[in-house]
């Protein structure tokens, strides 16, 4: 009753002055439509461009490093045990790049809750051989079905089928620039030599368009069993264990924890991408730089408004205390006002900025570097559209605050003997 | 019986603002139910001032008021705002009506604020009371729409709206021609005798004043007769 009072009053006054009120709710309808549209455009950058490393980053890789041992025959010596020894120009001996006991650590990987999934790799050095001359490439020999699951291998093949690389024995998928530097069609066979002078005809299934070119010149992808093949290895032969977790954050707990537990080196995804982050906040924090100033800006608005409304209302606020409105009603019923422009401001600014959102996602955006994307990327994310309401009544309450508060102090006695 | 209404003792008041001023001396005087009262005295005398402590609209004086028995002193801005709400009426020289609302609601407002009728209980009040001055057929014209005379009447019967223990007036027919301020004479008249409405009227006009059951005069602050 009391509450519907004040309302029905902070109402009226809204609309004696529906123009000025409507001028402060665009500046609110403004800032939001801003906020929302630059935040969900921003944040769909963001998300684009980290998915770019995340989505084929593993979160740990397993591996093993070629370099000299840490333990020279020489310390293992009783007699010279207590005396400093300097052993210059030391060298790795063994070419082994192979993880030793693949099959335990994939066990004990795979029962780890934490886990999400695991995809072993070979990554070997090769020639592509075409006529006369020699290219360097890379091959990874991938699980197919796990390195899809896991890494969205099949959004960057953009022709012919990834699965053909499971399916068809001594198959490849080429890198796109590779194979444009080959002249190579889908269904054509190259011919392939590894490190060691192996020699192996790959019949090319599709190509591979990852978005960054200098990968796409050299990269390329067979099954683990036609590289283990080309390598001569037997099928326990595994160069790389890819890992992702539910929870990335704790990749470089896990990946120490496992390093040690099996002697292996290990990479987790922060230590190797520290940068990518930073890009990430600098752009969320301009949206949120704009869209607060924006709602800074319309609050001033509102507070102007309000405030000439309370020098104009001065008698109605004098009467309305005279005949027994507290200064508590008289404080509710402007804040009310503020309120009120504020949430029907803010509710507009969320459906203009849903609607500058879907346009911004139908303009075309055509990249070969990003083979998956055709329109601009846009985050609908509801948490942004709470932010922005959220935003819209806290700013308006504090720009209705002093004013209400003003109004509420105004002393009747003083006004009515003015008169 | 004779019930006391309103009942001022010792009251002082000083404006300090620019000089020290002794606005209000010694002021002594009860008001018992259905009582009409009128005070009259040169202007500057302080009689507004006065009436401002009496609707508990101004709390910065010394000494003690009580109304309907309870000293006001040391309430909160909130249970002086009930006091008011309740058990006064006011009715100033300016109508003071809220331009945003129709007659009807103008009047209604107090009683929705006091709460302690329906909306529909106090719509129907609302507008017996505007029959009593004959004016209910303005009753949803917007206040701005009537004129001085008529608006000055809305005025009286917000002031009625919540059946208050007295009704106070600061010149309330100040701004008004002769013929509307015989008008609302009349209607203060009909109050009294009527309605044994207890009434307390500031005015400059003898006439007025001799139709009171009783006249108060004050000469710079003090009551020299009641
Ligand atoms: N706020 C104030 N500050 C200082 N002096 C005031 C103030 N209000 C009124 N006065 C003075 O107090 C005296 C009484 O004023 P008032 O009660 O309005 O007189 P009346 O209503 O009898 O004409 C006048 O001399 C006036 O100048
Ligand atoms: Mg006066």
């Amino acid at each position: 009753m009391k509450f519907r009072l004040n309302w029905e009053i902070a109402y009226s006054l809204l609309l004696a002055r529906w123009k000025q009120t409507l001028v402060a709710a665009i500046g609110v309808t403004f800032s939001i439509t801003m906020f929302i549209a630059l935040l969900g455009f921003m944040t769909g950058l963001n998300d684009l461009l980290d998915g770019l490393i995340l989505n084929r980053t593993p979160h740990i890789k397993f591996f093993n490093e070629i370099k000299p041992s840490k333990v020279q025959p020489i310390d293992l010596s009783e007699k010279l045990k207590s005396s400093f020894n300097f052993i210059e120009s030391v060298k790795p001996n063994t070419e082994r790049v192979e993880i030793y006991n693949v099959s335990a650590i994939m066990s004990a990987l795979s029962k780890d809750k934490r886990v999400l999934g695991i995809a072993p790799k070979i990554t070997t050095q090769v020639f592509y051989n075409v006529g006369a001359i020699d290219i360097t490439g890379v091959i990874n020999g991938i699980e197919v079905e796990q390195e899809n699951k896991l890494f969205f291998f099949s959004d960057y093949v953009v022709q012919g089928n990834y699965i053909d690389l499971k399916n068809i024995p001594n198959s490849i998928i080429l890198g796109k620039a590779a194979a444009d530097k080959m002249l190579t069609k889908v269904g054509d066979v190259v011919q392939v030599t590894s490190a060691k002078g192996e020699r192996i005809q790959l019949k090319v299934v599709g190509f591979f368009q990852s978005g960054l070119q200098d990968l796409d010149k050299v990269q390329s992808y067979a099954s683990i069993a036609t590289t283990q093949k080309l390598l001569g290895q037997t099928s326990s032969y595994i160069t790389d264990v890819q890992v992702k977790l539910k929870d990335l954050n704790l990749a470089p707990e896990l990946a120490k924890y496992y390093g040690s537990l099996f002697n292996v080196d290990t990479e987790d995804l922060q230590t190797v991408n520290s940068q990518f982050e930073t890009g990430t906040r600098v752009r969320t924090l301009i949206s949120y730089t704009v869209g607060i100033t924006l709602l800074i800006v319309a609050g001033f608005g509102i507070y102007n408004i309000l405030n000439m409304m309370i020098y104009e209302k001065m008698d109605s606020i004098a009467i309305l205390k005279a005949t027994g409105f507290s200064g508590k009603d008289v404080n509710n019923i402007f804040i009310t006002i503020s309120l009120s422009i504020g949430v029907f401001g803010g509710v507009f600014g969320l459906l203009f900025g849903y609607l500058i959102s879907k346009l911004i996602d139908q303009i075309p955006f055509v990249t070969s570097a990003l083979p998956t994307i055709s329109t601009y990327p846009v985050n609908y994310n509801p948490m942004y559209y709470f932010i922005g309401v959220t935003f819209a009544i806290i700013t308006t309450y504090f720009a209705g605050f002093f004013p209400a508060r003003k109004a509420s102090k105004i002393d009747p006695v003083i006004i009515i003997r003015g008169k | 019986m004779s019930k006391i209404i309103l009942q001022a003792e010792n009251i002082n008041k000083f404006f300090h603002n620019p000089l020290p001023f002794h606005v209000l001396k010694e002021i002594n005087f009860t008001i018992t139910r259905g009582e009409f009262v009128s005070v009259i005295g040169k202007s500057g005398c302080g009689k507004s001032t006065l009436l401002y402590i009496l609707s508990t609209m101004d709390t910065d004086f010394q000494g003690t008021l009580k109304i309907d028995g309870t000293n006001i002193s040391g309430k909160t801005e909130n249970e002086l705002a009930l006091i008011r709400n309740e058990k006064i009426g006011f009715v100033f020289q300016f109508h003071y009506l809220l331009n945003e609302f129709s007659v009807l609601k103008n009047v209604m407002l107090p009683a929705l604020k006091l709460g302690k009728y329906s909306e529909e209980e106090i719509e129907h009040r609302a507008i017996e009371k505007l029959k009593i001055f004959g004016i209910e057929k303005h009753a949803l014209k917007k206040a701005n729409q009537i004129s001085g005379g008529e608006k000055q009447r809305v005025a009286i019967a917000r002031a009625l709206i919540n059946d208050p223990l007295i009704i106070m007036g600061d010149e309330p027919s100040g701004n008004l021609d002769k013929h509307n301020s015989q008008i609302v004479f009349e209607i203060f008249q009909r109050l009294a005798k009527e309605f044994h409405q207890t009434l307390l009227i500031v005015t400059h006009d003898p006439e007025f004043s001799a139709g009171t059951d009783r006249v108060m005069e004050m000469d710079d602050g003090r009551i020299i007769r009641q």
